[in-house]
């Protein structure tokens, strides 16, 4: 093989890069400095603080300008004469269709969530484009190529499943942190400031619930002259000691669990607030204020270092404080806010809310730093990874150009060394011939096809699970449904009145022993399901009332991977988890104590590897086991790769 | 840094017996006495009557600078109700050295990997960088962004193509050159990176620094210099009373090798549940490489060797590092053959299809540039916090097989 560095194939390539955060900043730069004249990236972020300390093409002045955009013009300062086309927008945009992807030579990932990852597989296979993929958390990073019908593709090995928790769990019976945080994050600040119609299982269910049910809703709604902070100090009670109560009063299920204590704000906080100046001087202050963007409880309490754990009262004043402000301060948007990691606002209600709940259940409390970390699911990341990364991604998109097959390498960027190695390059596997992905292998759905409906058939599974923007679903030649801007007006119509329908009272029933046709017109891509019908489902276990099988995912497997705001993943009764587990317990100082377990996760059968694979795993037995006393046996993870357990003895060939 | 940072075993050891909030400050101040500042970090108050008390840091004072070591970490949990604001000031008080709210937004993803600890750390430790080229650019790119106190550069060259070629922080106009150094511009462009890091330029030859001038530095990364020149700065480092970490990097075509002297290096890791202070020994680039060739392992990366017969080359010929071409393959060759000779090493160990692709790719390769200087960068962050295990004492990194490579190459006797 020629030098890479000179390989001629470089001169002539055109390159699509998707994302320019840290991994695509890092990218960008070497593929500048190593010649490649042509690149296209997509990003549709635009640029925060907390990008600074890693994105290192963009300034503190860029804040709040396209990535994309601005990383183009940083690279043109020092390579000027290369062309980079930026495009700030999102990879599922339909004007990036196969045509599109079919004029790059090699399509390079710098992804940071699943779903994006899947479309841009999906459209790399079908216009038969490779794509060289990456990912990195904390330390760890990976490198791995897709070539049709050479490698494997990215969905052929098992992708995590985002990570949900039982709904009593988090309504009832939180035993761990991130339980208070999903509760505050998606029930109570949800029900307060948010979509007042969305249902919400905020109030505890109780054996009884006509009576209570009517009551409790009107709690939540603020009374004709009621002073905001009694309106506050009303939901404070409603929530954290009213409720509790009500689920005290079901002593059954308290029988082998610590009873969780009702907290009152008047046993927190004394009668009359004295320290309350602050705030009286900024409601006072409203109308200038109204245009200033940052309103903060912290702030105006006169608390300041984000990394101390406060205590009850603490938290009860931030929490009272918050939602005071919001209401005062930003009115207009109440109703219609969702949960930001940047609303620093909204970062220190749900903080403070499910540090009291914690307090009630006795869970540890945790810093605003640390709960934001796992409400906003913040990856853990550092230039170092990202730039390393990089570079292995530009190696293999070489070697790709100069279709050299057999020096295609997939590399792990370990914290430990394995066999000395701290870049472990490993050869790719061969496409996996049950994929339903890349080869188009049938999936199974059990439903009961006399309950549900199409609209949740396609939510649940077609967009959720499947991972389809634009699907059409047909029967034999029968369209029972599709999505697209062209459609005619009966169409639409008769479309809307099908979604409404049970499956089996349909134009073209679907009942047990129907193969249902899905595709997605943008993605080019088809899958057929045969479906079984089932009668009954395990509420708990199995919410969504339908279990599709021979998918190439894991079961309950953390999925870090879904912070992205984007495409929201799942849409079932269990409360989706697009949030971080916490670390451990103790310390913020721990470096990335969770992360060490991709590998753990990644054990794959392959002669060669298997025995250094096993190594970084027995390297972090000391870590894990300290976790799991910690954590408990669930998953806890924070699990940014995207690569993750095969099923079982998977028998791998090595490339020929 | 000339104190003495002791890192909290993080297991808290719970003290029963300490329940007075009297006792606590009693102990406190016990610790005080025997010269240690203690840092209170956190206390976790649950329930309104039970407060949890953990000294996470502590420092010995007039201690040599940067000798982490092992001290544990304590927790109380006292009975008393609403001390805790008591605490909290004088946690403060004890510890006027937090981090800003800006360092936390700033540093916000990456406190999240290393902890806040680590970040202070860093933004005390001051970087010294000769050798501005490819990869060097990459490193400091990257302790730049990591947030270190302060970098300096030595670099007297003046802009030609070459220096260009693989160099991000050179921007291709030579309106801006104006007869100033390839260090003075890389520092402009490092500036603006990070604004919190104080970027400044030394002029003149290294190899004629004195050890006062090497004293003011936590780290020192050489680059681009010939192995006497390395030996001899290694050695003026090793002689002050504070210990200062020590690498040299350097990257041939698409291959760079790493070497690090952490001198006598104490950390705690985790073993089976424990904390567990480690200490390891790292010998001088001089001893290093005199180690005899036929007590290494078989299996010691070709790129060991033949970056020591390149060296061995460029200081026979009195040639600057990396002043050799594909012309001097032959003489180089030749050389090869006499050394392994001499170290009775089979001169398959050194592949001449190495040795040439090392002579002929006189520029950096950039994607190695970036694997490299991203594990230069990994490695200084890990000896300046004092987490994770840190490498001894070589890597090595080829982009054709894609390996990254440790090597232990000393007399010394392995981790203890
Ligand atoms: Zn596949």
């Amino acid at each position: 093989m020629a030098s890479l560095q000179h390989s001629p194939s470089i001169k002539d390539a055109k390159v699509l890069m998707v994302g320019a955060g840290g991994i695509g900043c890092e990218l960008l730069k070497t593929l500048a400095l190593s010649g490649f004249p042509d690149i296209h990236i997509i990003d549709m972020d635009t640029i925060e603080v907390s990008n600074l300390n890693r994105q290192f093409l963009f300034r503190q002045s860029h804040v709040g300008q396209p990535k994309a955009k601005v990383a183009r013009d940083a690279i043109l300062k020092f390579r000027p004469h290369i062309n980079i086309t930026p495009y700030h927008a999102n990879v599922k945009d339909p004007s990036f269709n196969v045509d599109f992807f079919k004029q790059f030579n090699v399509v390079l990932n710098g992804l940071d969530n699943l779903d994006a990852r899947r479309h841009v597989n999906r459209l790399c296979l079908a216009a038969d484009v490779p794509l060289v993929e990456s990912g990195t958390t904390g330390f760890l990073g990976q490198v791995t190529v897709h070539v049709k019908g050479k490698t494997e593709c990215y969905e052929c090995q098992p992708k995590p499943a985002p990570k949900s928790y039982p709904v009593c769990t988090i309504t009832s019976t939180p035993s761990k942190f991130v339980h208070c945080i999903v509760w505050a994050k998606d029930l109570l600040f949800t029900k307060l400031f948010g979509d007042k119609n969305q249902d919400n299982d905020l109030n505890v269910r109780s054996g009884d619930v006509a009576s209570s049910s009517e009551h409790a809703d009107d709690a939540f709604e603020q009374r004709k002259d009621e002073d905001v902070g009694d309106y506050g100090r009303r939901i404070y009670d409603h929530v954290f000691g009213h409720n509790i109560e009500v689920a005290l009063s079901n002593e059954e299920a308290w029988k082998n669990r610590n009873k969780p204590r009702p907290i009152y704000s008047k046993d927190v906080l004394s009668d009359r607030l004295p320290q309350q100046n602050g705030t009286v001087d900024r409601s006072s202050a409203t109308d200038n204020l109204s245009s200033l963007p940052a309103v903060s409880a912290m702030a105006s309490l006169g608390l300041k270092n984000l990394q101390d754990v406060w205590n009850l009262m603490e938290n009860s004043r931030v929490f009272l404080e918050a939602l005071k402000l919001f209401l005062v301060n930003r009115a207009q948007e109440v109703g219609n806010l969702t949960f930001d990691k940047d609303d620093q606002l909204a970062v220190e209600f749900v903080s403070a809310a499910a540090n009291i709940r914690a307090a009630s259940f006795g869970i540890p409390l945790h810093s605003l730093f640390e709960a934001k970390g796992i409400a906003g699911n913040i990856v853990h990341a550092v230039a170092t990874t990202n730039a390393i990364v990089a570079g292995l991604i530009v190696i293999e998109a070489i070697k790709v150009l100069e279709k050299n097959t057999d020096a295609y390498r997939m590399t792990y960027c370990l914290e430990h060394p394995s066999k000395k190695m701290l870049l472990m390059p490993v050869e790719p596997f061969e496409p996996n011939k049950s994929c339903y992905v890349c080869f188009k292998t049938p999936l199974t759905l059990e439903i009961n096809t006399r309950r549900s409906r199409l609209r949740d058939f396609v939510e649940k599974i077609v967009k959720a699970k499947l991972g389809m923007s634009y699907p059409l679903i047909m029967v034999g030649h029968a369209l029972l449904y599709e999505v697209g801007d062209d459609l005619e007006e009966d169409m639409v119509k008769n479309y809307a009145a099908n979604l409404e329908k049970v499956l089996s009272e349909l134009p073209s029933p679907v009942t047990g022993g129907t193969i249902l046709q899905v595709e997605d017109l943008q993605q080019e891509f088809t899958c057929n399901i045969s479906v079984k019908h089932r009668e009954e489902f395990d509420e708990e276990k199995e919410p969504d009332e339908m279990v599709l099988s021979g998918l190439t995912e894991a079961p309950s497997m953390a999925k870090a991977d879904d912070h992205s705001i984007e495409n929201g993943g799942s849409t079932s009764n269990a409360l989706p988890a697009n949030v971080t587990e916490p670390k451990m317990d103790v310390e913020v100082e721990e470096i990335s104590v969770g992360t060490e377990n991709i590998y753990s996760a990644q054990k794959r059968k392959l002669p060669e590897v298997s025995h250094a694979t096993k190594d970084v795993v027995s390297g972090d037995e000391t870590r894990n086991h300290k976790r799991v006393q910690k954590l408990d046996d669930e998953d806890d993870d924070v699990v940014v790769m995207f690569d993750h357990p095969e099923v079982d003895n998977h028998k791998k060939q090595r490339l020929q | 840094m000339n104190s003495r940072i002791l890192q909290p075993n993080m297991r808290p050891l719970t003290s029963p017996n300490f329940t007075g909030f009297s006792n606590v400050i009693r102990f406190v101040l016990s610790l005080f006495a025997t010269g240690a500042r203690l840092r209170i970090f956190r206390f976790t108050s649950f329930l309104s009557n039970s407060i949890e008390l953990k000294v996470v840091s502590a420092q010995l004072t007039s201690v040599r600078a940067f000798d982490f070591s092992i001290f544990s970490s304590l927790s109380f949990f006292v009975r008393f109700p609403a001390i805790n604001h008591y605490l909290y000031r004088l946690g403060l008080n004890m510890d006027g050295e937090e981090l800003t709210e800006q360092e936390t937004a700033l540093y916000d993803r990456q406190i999240r990997v290393w902890g806040a600890d680590a970040q202070r750390r860093l933004s005390k430790s001051h970087i010294l960088v000769c050798g501005m080229k490819g990869t060097v650019a990459e490193f400091c790119k990257n302790i730049v962004l990591a947030g270190v106190g302060s970098v300096t550069l030595v670099d007297d060259r003046v802009v030609t193509e070459e220096a260009l070629s693989a160099n991000f922080l050179i921007p291709p106009d030579e309106s801006v050159y104006g007869g100033r150094t390839v260090a003075e511009i890389c520092g402009d462009s490092l500036r603006e990176f990070n604004p919190m890091v104080s970027v400044s330029v030394q002029k003149g030859d290294i190899s004629s620094f004195g050890g006062d001038f090497f004293d003011k530095f936590n780290v020192v990364v050489i680059s681009c210099c010939s192995a006497g020149t390395k030996k001899l700065i290694n050695d003026k480092c090793r002689k002050l009373s504070k210990r200062v970490a020590f690498y040299t990097v350097d990257c041939r075509d698409s291959c760079g090798e790493i070497f690090v002297d952490l001198q006598s290096y104490k950390y705690s890791k985790k073993k089976l549940g424990e904390t567990v202070e480690c200490e390891i020994q790292y010998p001088r680039l001089e001893d290093a490489i005199s180690v005899p060739w036929k007590v290494l392992p078989k299996k010691v990366s070709k790129l060991y060797f033949a970056m020591r017969v390149i060296e061995s080359f460029e200081e026979a010929e009195g040639r600057k590092a990396g002043e050799i071409t594909i012309g001097d393959l032959p003489a180089l060759l030749k050389l090869r053959k006499e050394i392994c000779e001499t170290q009775s090493l089979n001169e398959s160990h050194v592949p001449s299809i190495l040795l040439e692709r090392l002579v002929m790719g006189a520029r950096e390769f950039p994607p190695a540039c970036a694997v490299i200087g991203g594990i230069l960068g990994q490695e200084v962050i890990k000896a300046i916090s004092g987490k994770g295990d840190p490498l001894k004492n070589f890597f090595f990194f080829d982009a054709m097989d894609g390996k990254g490579i440790i090597e232990d190459i000393s007399n010394e006797p392995p981790n203890k």
